[in-house]
């Protein structure tokens, strides 16, 4: 009896001591991250913010300058570009003149791995899609990766069709990826042989963003011009 | 390791050790028991992350953190450990680990994170790091931890950086990004391709065991040599 509950005891110590090391070093390894993640995240944000400049810049080919216009369901109001918490936020970009060259516009979506999130340009006057630019993906190296190296799937979007139909509340033809050469619609995108999905992905996010955006700047494109 | 136990035993107890172990600890991972080219451990990032060389450096690298890092506060923590939890608590360290390396990478360069993509996460089950914290790290000192993380990281990242090479070289006609040949040069596509990988890496795994053998088949001899005489 007596060695059954020395034995009992042991393990109770023994569970104590294994709740006090896993407590222990997981506060201390909760420590870690969060000093690190404190430490980091201006960097990170500013790099951010500047990969998104850049983007913004390749995106809208002629541009010089850029205002960013923050929808809020409503209508178009100059946003402060320094201030990246904002929500629905797109970016008019000038040209040396202050014309309206295009409207670069951030999109997300599901890819397969993890979400994509890309940046297109959409030129209103001509209803076309002008520039397009990856700005995070998780997808696989050497392949779905190519979304945003490949040369050829890159040429898609010169002038991809975004047109609005005759009630301007939708576009016309919808954006979708087609297989890698049979291309022939300018709303078709050509998808990266062994990168389908990673294609498709893409289609289908700019599909639904042009959906959305495509018809509200066209509505409201005065807004965007004059201020 | 088990033919000397007197140094791991003396580097358990006294642990900033004296200069002639640690060396052998650090010169093990890089060469007798590399992780990649001999234990054929880390498969999983040796062979999808080194289509370039910049991607096998930065994986390499951060790798190489994590691997420090986690021996040392394995090392350092092993008597308050108790041994039930130690997988647990081990997974729980180089966890901490991937995630600080993941926000450096992303202060350092965008363009490297990007690039790099799924793969920093997978660093927490990357065998080698759990191999070392079980089987070096829980029973050495931290010094010897030190340099035995340093050196299995060192290795690792030589052996991707042999990899990326190749595979840069051959696949993109570039290295570190840098174009080498003409415009006339045709890229082997597959050997970015997962299968390039594999070839790539039984190429170097045919020249490193045919080194093993050459060495092997003429220290016999020698030693034969030795008792004739």
């Amino acid at each position: 009896m007596t060695e059954e509950t020395m034995e009992k005891a042991k393990t109770e110590v023994g569970s104590f001591k294994m709740f006090q090391a896993m407590v222990g070093i997981g506060i201390l390894c909760a420590l870690a991250i969060v000093v690190t993640y404190q430490t980091t995240l201006p960097v990170i944000t500013k790099n951010k913010a500047e990969a998104l400049e850049k983007a913004i810049y390749k995106v809208l080919p002629g541009a010089q300058t850029r205002k960013n216009f923050q929808w809020d369901g409503q209508k178009f109001s100059e946003a402060d570009p320094s201030d990246h918490s904002l929500k629905d936020v797109i970016y008019a970009g000038l040209d040396g003149d202050g014309l309206l060259v295009g409207i670069a516009i951030e999109a997300r979506g599901q890819g397969f791995q993890d979400a994509i999130q890309v940046l297109y340009g959409f030129d209103p006057e001509k209803e076309i899609i002008i520039g397009f630019y990856v700005l995070d993906s998780r997808e696989t190296p050497g392949l779905g990766d190519k979304i945003s190296s490949d040369p050829g799937f890159q040429e898609n979007f010169k002038a991809l069709a975004a047109r609005l139909d005759n009630s301007g509340k939708k576009l016309e033809h919808a954006i979708q990826t087609v297989k890698h050469g049979t291309k022939s619609k300018p709303w078709e995108i050509d998808a990266i042989t062994g990168a389908t999905i990673s294609s498709k992905a893409v289609g289908a996010i700019l599909n639904h963003s042009a959906q959305f955006w495509a018809p509200i700047i066209k509505a409201h494109i005065d807004e965007l011009r004059t201020k | 390791m088990e033919s000397k136990p007197k140094g791991k035993l003396a580097a358990y107890f006294h642990f900033p050790q004296g200069d002639g172990l640690s060396t052998d600890e650090f010169i093990k991972g890089l060469w007798r028991e590399n992780p990649v080219l001999v234990q054929v451990l880390g498969m999983c990032p040796t062979l999808a992350v080194t289509n370039s060389a910049t991607n096998a450096m930065a994986m390499g690298l951060a790798t190489l953190f994590v691997l420090v890092m986690s021996n040392i506060l394995v090392s350092s923590l092993r008597n308050v450990i108790p041994k039930q939890v130690r997988i647990a608590t081990y997974i729980l360290i180089i966890a901490t680990f991937v995630t600080v390396a993941d926000y450096v990478i992303q202060a350092i360069s965008l363009d490297v994170h990007k690039a790099l993509g799924a793969f920093i996460p997978l660093i927490v089950v990357n065998c080698i790091i759990l191999g070392r914290a079980e089987a070096f790290a829980s029973k050495n000192g931290v010094w010897a931890s030190f340099m035995d993380g340093l050196g299995m990281g060192v290795g690792f990242t030589f052996a991707l950086l042999l990899l990326g090479f190749i595979r840069e070289i051959l696949g993109s006609g570039s290295l570190f990004g840098v174009s080498l040949f003409a415009d006339s040069f045709q890229d082997w596509v597959i050997m970015i391709l997962p299968s390039g990988g594999f070839f790539a890496l039984a190429a170097w795994l045919l020249l490193f065991n045919g080194l093993k053998l050459r060495k092997k088949e003429t220290q016999p001899e020698q030693s034969r040599e030795e008792v004739l005489i």
